[in-house]
């Protein structure tokens, strides 16, 4: 019960910084003020909390978890391509869009889309899409704090209660502390969760009686051999993943916090630091989930695996019901708290559940984000502001970060998935085909609203029926895979156990390809009656 | 400075990602430990930070910078 007590303490830290942020905002009570904390964030609470942001419950426990169940693949699949993709995105994208939003006041990035393609209600279209992806992305922290609380207290605290306390302590912080209280509780986080990798390979390996011996083990049995290569997973398929670290700069809260820095110089800082911190934090996180199947000595990991092996040997003759609570207790989403819990002194124990617990909690940038996006394009754009003033727009947005909040959670109550499988198909796929409506609207004079609401429209209807594939069609066992649809012997879309695949790659690449395609072909058509003033194109192009 | 050459190391590290010749390959681990395929992965994140130093020291400062 110690660690738990622990990471109450973490939380009453981070609430006290909601506290403190708050007391110093209500001297300034203005919009931009809660929102974007003044566009005033110095150089390392820019790059820390900047991170902090992109790093979420997936980066801990989704990765670990991926990596018990699929071995080092997993570091390939999204830590490397996005230690290059994400900062070239916040260079390239980022950079211009704070300079934009500098310069014309913009606090979100349908704000700048309206205005660049002068539009209205295809702005309004292009929030909606946007909040309902960003949601999934919330509802994983919800799923991470009550698996870690869960696992912290022995079982004492159940999954609900310790989602309901994260979101709780998320919520109130956000709700007082705006962006700045965010911002900082963001860089705490970083501090934690960077300090947490190395402490925990050096304790765990200690415990473990040093790696080598596990890794010997490991290839020398045909079951645990693959995982230290990528023979089970196809190069198409690796490349694929590839297209998913462009939905970081497409998320409404990298957008947003782009906008946070007091300076341009400070991007350069933290472009050429991020692969380094992602190498601190993902390294790690990989490394320990792999070497948790070697960890037999543990009660809690050899049940996992005795679960995998039934699920790989009998899964034909298995109930659907069977299979999935077999699937259940093979999910390897808490395996990194079992092995700290199983080799780690109980002091350190307790302060790597509050690291854990730190990255587990940084859903906070997309909840305040989805309340800027909410009141500055929704309640502000209708009038709301110029009727009611900046106070009531203010206490608008943080009646909307207690409603996101306890959506999220009732969502997160009913969702059985595993915390990567939920991030990869909804939330990231859909950014990483919303990223084109950037580009367009930053780099290329003749995009237009339509090409727009066109790549908007496509990115929620393919979302949407890859979620329905999910649903509908159930996963089958582990090596086979249902046909959804075929073209002359040509297996078009197929449903494997780890999700829908489009001729063998990840939904994400032809969303993408479609998405981008469409704002060309759009834009194209519709140029000669939709084409924007050269007032407006004058303020983005020289 | 040019950003061309930046720009081609970005795009060449973007290929180097796909290393189909270590697909099979869990050997030799490297500290004894580290399984070569995750070791060039890691050495990938560090040589990402070298191609993006010289991607921000080739870019030209922004006129709000």
């Amino acid at each position: 019960m110690i660690p738990a007590l622990v990471v109450f303490a973490y939380l009453a830290v981070v609430l006290y910084i909601g506290i403190f942020a708050f007391r110093i905002s209500r001297r300034k009570n203005d919009a931009e003020d809660y929102f974007l904390a003044g566009r005033s964030l110095g150089p390392t609470v820019f790059l820390l909390s900047l991170f902090g942001t992109n790093m979420t419950a997936f980066s801990i426990l989704g990765a670990s978890g991926h990596a018990f169940a699929n071995g080092i693949v997993t570091f390939g699949l999204m830590a490397s391509s996005s230690a290059l993709i994400i900062p070239v995105g916040i260079f390239v994208i980022g950079k211009r869009l704070w300079a934009l939003g500098k310069r014309n006041g913009f606090i979100t990035p349908v704000q700048m889309f309206r205005d660049r393609w002068e539009c209205r209600h295809i702005g309004t279209v292009i929030f909606a899409v946007q909040a309902v992806l960003l949601v999934p992305y919330i509802i994983i922290a919800v799923m991470g704090g009550g698996t870690t609380l869960l696992a912290i207290s022995g079982g004492v605290i159940p999954y609900w209660l310790g989602g309901l306390i994260v979101s709780s302590v998320v919520m109130s912080y956000v709700f007082l502390g705006g962006m700045r209280g965010t911002a900082w509780v963001n860089t705490l986080q970083t501090v934690l969760f960077l300090l947490f990798g190395t402490i925990a390979v050096v304790v765990i390996g200690r415990g473990m009686g040093g790696f080598s011996e596990a890794m010997e083990a490991m290839l020398a049995s045909p079951v645990t051999a693959p995982l230290l290569t990528r023979e089970r997973v196809s190069p198409l398929y690796f490349f694929s993943y590839t297209f998913i670290p462009l939905s970081s700069i497409a998320f409404p809260h990298i957008c947003i916090f782009c906008l946070t820095a007091r300076s341009g110089t400070y991007f350069r800082k933290t472009v050429v630091l991020y692969p380094i911190c992602m190498l601190f934090i993902w390294l790690p996180s990989v490394f320990l989930g792999v070497v948790a199947n070697q960890a037999k000595a543990l009660p809690a990991i050899e049940t996992k695996l005795e679960a995998r092996a039934q699920l790989a040997t009998q899964s034909a003759a298995l109930s659907p019901d069977d299979r999935a609570r077999l699937r259940a207790q093979a999910s390897g989403d808490d395996v990194i708290l079992k092995l700290v819990e199983g080799y780690a002194p109980l002091w350190l124990a307790s302060l790597l559940g509050a690291a854990v617990m730190a990255a587990v909690m940084a859903s906070d940038s997309q909840i305040l984000a989805l309340s800027t996006m909410f009141t500055e394009d929704v309640f502000a754009f209708y009038q709301g502001t110029a009727r009611f003033g900046q106070a009531v727009q203010v206490l608008t947005g943080r009646a909307f970060v207690i409603l996101v909040t306890i959506v999220a959670y009732v969502i997160a109550l009913r969702l059985p998935q595993s915390i990567f499988d939920v991030a990869t198909q909804y939330a990231f796929a859909g950014y990483a085909a919303l990223a084109p409506l950037l580009v367009a609207a930053l780099f290329w004079r003749n995009s237009t609203r339509w090409g727009a609401l066109a790549s908007t429209l496509w990115t929620a209807a393919a979302v949407a029926a890859v979620a329905a594939c999910q649903t509908l069609i159930p996963a089958p066992p582990p090596g086979s895979e249902v046909v959804v649809w075929s073209l002359n012997d040509v297996r078009i879309i197929t449903r494997g156990a780890a999700g829908t695949l489009v001729l063998g790659l990840l939904p994400v690449v032809p969303m993408t390809i479609v998405s981008g395609f469409l704002m060309i072909a759009v834009s194209l058509a519709t140029l000669s009656a939709s084409k924007p003033g050269a007032v407006t194109l004058a303020r983005y192009f020289r | 400075m040019r950003p061309w050459p930046a720009a081609a190391a970005v795009a060449l590290l973007y290929a180097l990602h796909q290393d189909f010749w270590l697909w099979r390959e869990a050997r030799p681990l490297v500290f004894g430990f580290l399984p070569i395929g995750l070791f060039y992965h890691a050495a990938y994140t560090v040589a990402s930070s070298g191609a993006l130093w010289l991607l921000v020291r080739s870019a030209p400062p922004a006129i709000d910078e």
